[in-house]
C-alpha cells in the first residue's frame, strides 16, 4: 500500500479513488486530526500553536509568513512521507486567502522537486472526462508498489 | 492560556456521502447503524459521519461501500462529529469545508460512470488521455492590441 499525496488536499474524490483502489491517501484531515487529538494548549479552532509555524521553517525561509509556515508544518511531514502524489490542477476548490494560496503554491512546488511520481489531472466535466479520469487514476495507482511503504514522516 | 484535552482520542472519524438514485441518506444510516457494532453513526444531509477505532471503522466503511459501491464515496475527518470549533449548531451557516464537498458532489456522478465502465471492463486498453495538462491559450499580443485599440474612449 503506497502513500499517495492528494491536492487539493481535502478532496473527497481524490481520497476516495486513492482508498478505494487500495493505497492510502494522505490529506489536510491526518495532520488536523494529529493536533486535534493531542493534549496541550487550547489553540482554537485548529489547534495550530505557535510551535508549528516554528515546524514549518523546515519547508519555507524564515521570510515566509507565518501562517504560510504554520499551514506547511501540517503539509510537509505529509509531503516527505509520500510516496506518491495527485494533484487536480486548476481545482476551482482549492482557494483561500493569501496564506492557503502561497501555501498551494508552495505545495506543489515540493511536490514536483520531491521526485515521487505524480499524476497531474484536471476534474471531469462530463461523462467521457469522469471515464478518463478515473481510469487515468486507476492505472497510476495500479503502477504503485501494493506492500507496505517504509517511508516514515518526520512530524 | 487555557488546557486542552482532546476528546475521541485514537479514534478516527470519516465521512461517507452517497449520491445515488436508489438510496438516501437515511436508508444508508439505517442499514450502517445494523452493521455498526459500536462506531458511532452520524447521519448528514449527504450521508454519514462514522467514528471509532480505525479497525472498526474500516470495517465498517467496507460494509457500507457495498451497499451501492459506485455511489458512496468516502473520506477522512480531522475532526469528531458535534466538535463546537466545527459544528454549525455552534457556529451559524454552513460548517467550514461545507462548500467544498457541495462543489466535489455535483461531479461524483461523472466519476460513478468512469467506476461503472471500469467494473464493467470497457475502459479502452490503451492508454487513458490524461485530462490534464490542457493547454489554455494565452490571449495573443495582437488581439489584445486590438481591443485596446477598439475600445470607445
Amino acid at each position: 500500500m503506497a502513500k499517495v499525496f492528494i491536492y487539493p488536499a481535502t478532496s473527497l474524490i481524490l481520497s476516495d479513488l486513492v482508498a478505494r483502489f487500495g493505497h492510502k491517501p494522505l490529506g489536510a484531515a491526518l495532520g488536523i486530526r494529529e493536533r486535534i487529538q493531542t493534549a496541550g494548549v487550547d489553540s482554537p479552532p485548529l489547534q495550530i500553536t505557535p510551535e508549528d509555524p516554528k515546524r514549518g521553517l523546515k519547508y519555507a525561509a524564515v521570510e515566509v509568513p507565518s501562517g504560510v509556515r504554520g499551514r506547511m508544518a501540517i503539509y510537509g511531514p505529509l509531503i516527505e512521507e509520500a510516496d506518491a502524489a495527485i494533484i487536480v490542477t486548476e481545482a476551482d476548490l482549492a482557494f483561500g486567502c493569501m496564506g492557503c494560496a502561497r501555501t498551494d503554491e508552495l505545495i506543489l512546488f515540493s511536490l514536483r522537486q520531491s521526485g515521487i511520481p505524480i499524476l497531474e489531472l484536471e476534474y471531469p466535466r462530463d461523462e467521457e472526462e469522469g471515464i478518463r479520469f478515473v481510469a487515468a487514476v486507476k492505472k497510476f495507482l495500479d503502477g504503485l508498489p501494493k506492500e507496505e511503504s517504509n517511508k516514515e514522516g518526520e512530524a | 492560556m487555557a488546557e486542552y484535552t482532546p476528546k475521541y482520542v485514537g479514534t478516527v472519524t470519516k465521512y461517507v456521502f452517497v449520491e445515488s438514485p436508489t438510496m438516501t441518506p437515511g436508508e444508508l444510516a439505517l442499514r450502517a447503524y445494523e452493521a455498526s457494532e459500536g462506531v458511532l453513526i452520524k447521519e448528514t444531509c449527504f450521508g454519514l459521519q462514522v467514528t471509532g477505532e480505525p479497525e472498526a471503522v474500516d470495517r465498517l466503511i467496507e460494509e457500507i461501500r457495498s451497499f451501492d459501491p459506485t455511489h458512496i464515496f468516502v473520506k477522512d475527518r480531522g475532526f469528531p462529529p458535534g466538535d463546537p470549533r466545527r459544528c454549525r449548531a455552534n457556529l451559524g451557516g454552513a460548517r467550514p469545508g461545507y462548500l467544498g464537498h457541495e462543489r466535489e458532489f455535483r461531479i461524483l456522478r461523472y466519476i460513478t460512470r468512469g467506476l461503472e465502465e471500469l467494473g464493467r471492463g470497457e475502459v479502452r486498453e490503451e492508454e487513458p488521455a490524461s485530462p490534464a495538462r490542457r493547454k489554455r491559450s494565452l490571449l495573443d499580443i495582437k488581439r489584445l492590441q486590438e481591443l485596446i485599440d477598439t475600445e470607445e474612449p
